[in-house]
């Protein structure tokens, strides 16, 4: 792959659990007016330390920059960038939708079993669905539904763990002696 | 707040337990990082803190300037000429968006400064209450860290952070915004400084490997160049450097904010890169074989257009900030670490060498410099002033041992390529940042930080006015200060864009300007005004002969140009001498 093509990467940040820091982080991106795709904060698998995972879509000679000013934040302790292939990812998504349609339009079903989708909740009104996935499938199946009428949807960003084994643990570990 | 785990467990206690008030915390954090100055302007939301302030007054000494912003540059000035770190204190509110120019200017001049803001109460937080202003999110982009404590009990380890980030590794300037309830309540006062942060890595480790590739590249090259920038000084690596440089032969150029690190005379101080800088040092860039980058980060004003920049040559970059390595130019060999203990490790592994013909190149195109720009501005035959005399003569009757503090524009340009200097830190101005007003109140922060220095601010008749009121800082403080301004009735930087890219339309660059003697005189600051050539020296003397501060204008050509120049996006090889 070309430096200077672009591409998505996954963008996982260990940092400090700290209120201002995604304020810091965030600046970063909208300095250099660079779109992010996607941004989830949680624990990480380390107590005490968060992870954000950005997805954005540059050239590799600019994620090494931008991994730089992220580290250079004092309570980021460390910033991974991946490519998709180094990376298992998923988002998530919920669909609420008429009951009626549940009952009325075979189809309807036939999606929800063919996607693996799942049904949360079904009362008189409205039934909701949610499916976990790569983007892809999700924007397939928000296709097959919206046919139908869809009362709300919504996306979660993308979160993602490494094929390979993260050092972070290990550097934490260094650190604190 | 987590932050108490992010602290190792290395500290040292300093002082035991007692039960004070979170304002009088914060005079107690100061005094045992050693501040011995800040300053400040009082409010609302600040009012405890001063409170403390009045009954600590012998053991700190708070300078009143006449607005935030000159607090800012004042603690700038400060840190520049000390190595300290600045401290300067505001209340919330308009007091605190004050200060967020000269943050901005400490943050890309990398100046070690706490700034210290009042917020108004934790109950009223995002409620628009009277002068409340998000300050941590308005700063966020412009420091190297900030915070707001709403507990008395999380002031100390605030302040010892604060001072920790501030100084250590590149420094910067850092921000604690503390609520009014948090300054009233008592708590167990206990001061431990802080001696590491589990995120945050100061200085990176330094590669031997990178060290022997960089020794051998420089030991191989015919044509190497040293750029030089303020990490030499901020590293205090001004002897490792000096002996790398002489050891090797290396001709070395500066960068603005470089400039000082060593003497303006030494044999291998070949002058100033960049859009006005002298002639050799930007078209040998474009020769060289090896370019060695010492602390500095390639700024465009040094590099002109970069795909015409150094593209020749191998390119050594040293730095303490690995943000800085590849960013604007791509390097072949990346030294990350502390300058001094980096350069002490390179002068072991490099040759001596002299590379006399390669330095004949400099002295060739330093005399054609010479011939074209630097005789008719030091030596000037037309009747009108240059601002280059009056940095002559200042050199003369302050044998090059004064500390320059200059404004932004064409006189700051002219004061860095022609004033002497002999020590290092003696160049104090905003160079990333541009700040016009930076001067005055700097000037008085490294006046009051080094009384036994000559401090000579360089200004212009535009920047002064931005800042002009500081002159009552100088008044009360009695900051014997002495200040030129070089007045060519201009913005003269502008008009000189104006002039050579803009047909001479000169929108808004024309000054009617007040008298500025009589203003000065109305502080009671000696003063006076020079026109003409023959009273120049006697002026300047008696400037630098007044014990107290002195004000100078000294009446320049109005429509004098600074050259050489590299037109924004031309090569550094285009430089133009007229």
């Amino acid at each position: 792959m070309n430096q200077e093509e672009k591409q998505l990467y996954t963008i996982s940040i260990y940092t400090e659990n700290n209120i201002g820091l995604l304020n810091r982080i965030s600046a970063i991106f909208q300095r250099r007016h660079i779109n992010v795709e996607s941004l989830n904060t949680s624990p990480s698998e380390i107590e005490g330390v968060s992870k954000f995972t950005i997805l954005i879509r540059m050239s590799e000679v600019n994620v090494k920059k931008i991994i730089g000013q992220i580290e250079k934040q004092v309570e980021v302790i460390k910033a991974y960038y991946h490519t998709e292939d180094e990376t298992i990812y998923q988002e998530s998504c919920m669909f609420k939708i008429k009951s009626d349609l549940l009952f009325n339009e075979r189809q309807i079903q036939n999606i929800i079993k063919e996607s693996n989708a799942r049904i949360v909740t079904v009362n008189k009104a409205f039934f909701v669905i949610e499916k976990s996935g790569k983007k892809e499938e999700i924007d397939l199946l928000h296709r097959e539904l919206t046919v139908f009428g869809i009362m709300q949807f919504t996306r979660s960003g993308r979160i993602a763990v490494t094929k390979d084994e993260m050092k972070i643990s290990t550097m934490l570990a260094e650190l604190q002696h | 707040m987590k932050g108490t785990q992010t602290i190792q467990k290395k500290t040292k206690k300093t002082e035991t337990t007692e039960r004070i008030s979170g304002s009088e915390a914060v005079i107690k954090c100061l005094l045992a990082e050693g501040v011995d100055i800040l300053y400040g302007y009082p409010g609302g939301a600040i009012m405890p803190v001063y409170d403390e302030l009045y009954k600590y007054q012998d053991k700190i000494h708070h300078v009143l300037t006449r607005h935030e912003q000159g607090a800012t540059h004042s603690a700038q000035g400060y840190a520049r000429i000390s190595g300290k770190v600045g401290v300067c204190m505001a209340t919330s509110g308009p007091g605190a968006t004050n200060l967020i120019t000269g943050i901005a200017d400490a943050q890309i001049d990398s100046t070690p400064m706490v700034c210290i803001t009042g917020q108004v109460g934790s109950h009223l937080l995002g409620s628009d209450a009277f002068q409340e202003t998000d300050i941590v999110g308005i700063s966020t982009p412009v420091t190297k860290w900030n915070i707001q404590v709403t507990k008395a009990s999380q002031i100390p380890e605030a302040f010892a952070k604060a001072f920790y980030i501030a100084k250590s590794g590149r420094p910067g300037p850092v921000l604690i915004d503390i609520t009014k309830d948090a300054q009233f309540e008592e708590f167990d006062f206990k001061y431990e400084k802080c001696k590491g942060i589990r995120s945050y890595k100061p200085v990176p480790n330094t590669d031997k490997n990178a060290l022997k590739t960089a020794a051998e590249l420089i030991n191989n090259a015919k044509k190497p160049m040293v750029v030089w920038g303020q990490g030499v000084i901020l590293g205090k690596a001004e002897e490792a450097f000096k002996a790398v440089i002489e050891k090797a032969g290396l001709p070395s150029a500066w960068t603005i904010l470089g400039a000082s690190a060593i003497p303006s005379k030494h044999p291998l101080n070949v002058g100033m890169v960049g859009m006005h800088g002298n002639y050799a040092p930007n078209v040998l860039t474009n020769q060289c074989d090896v370019l060695i980058a010492i602390g500095m980060r390639f700024d465009d004003r040094v590099t002109g257009s970069l795909n015409t920049y150094a593209k020749q040559a191998k390119v050594i970059h040293f730095d303490i900030d690995p943000a800085e390595i590849d960013k604007n130019v791509k390097t072949d060999v990346a030294v990350l670490g502390d300058a001094k203990e980096s350069l002490k490790s390179l002068l072991p592994l490099l040759n001596a060498n002299s590379h006399t013909n390669w330095h004949q190149n400099f002295k060739d195109l330093y005399q054609i410099e010479y011939d074209k720009v630097i005789k008719n501005e030091l030596h000037p035959t037309k009747e009108g002033l240059t601002m280059a005399e009056v940095l002559k003569e200042i050199n003369t009757q302050t044998k090059g041992e004064a500390a320059i503090v200059s404004d932004v524009g064409q006189h700051q340009m002219i004061a860095c390529r022609y004033a002497d200097f002999n020590t290092t830190k003696s160049n104090i101005t905003s160079g990333g940042l541009g700040t016009m007003g930076f001067a005055l109140p700097a000037a008085i922060g490294a006046k009051m930080a080094a009384p036994e220095r000559e401090v000579v601010a360089i200004i212009g008749d535009g920047g002064y006015q931005m800042t002009i009121q500081e002159l009552g800082t100088i008044f009360q403080q009695k900051v014997p200060v002495k200040i030129v301004v070089l007045n060519n009735e201009f913005l003269g930087m502008v008009r000189q864009w104006q002039q050579l890219f803009f047909d001479k339309r000169y929108a808004s660059t024309e000054m009617v300007n007040p008298d500025f003697v009589a203003i000065a005189k109305g502080y009671s600051i000696d003063a006076q005004k020079v026109t003409t050539r023959e009273n120049l020296k006697d002026a300047v003397k008696g400037m630098i002969d007044c014990k107290g501060p002195y004000f100078l204008e000294v009446r320049v050509e109005k429509e004098g140009n600074v050259f050489p120049m590299i037109p924004t996006g031309a090569s550094v090889s285009d430089i133009r001498l007229e």
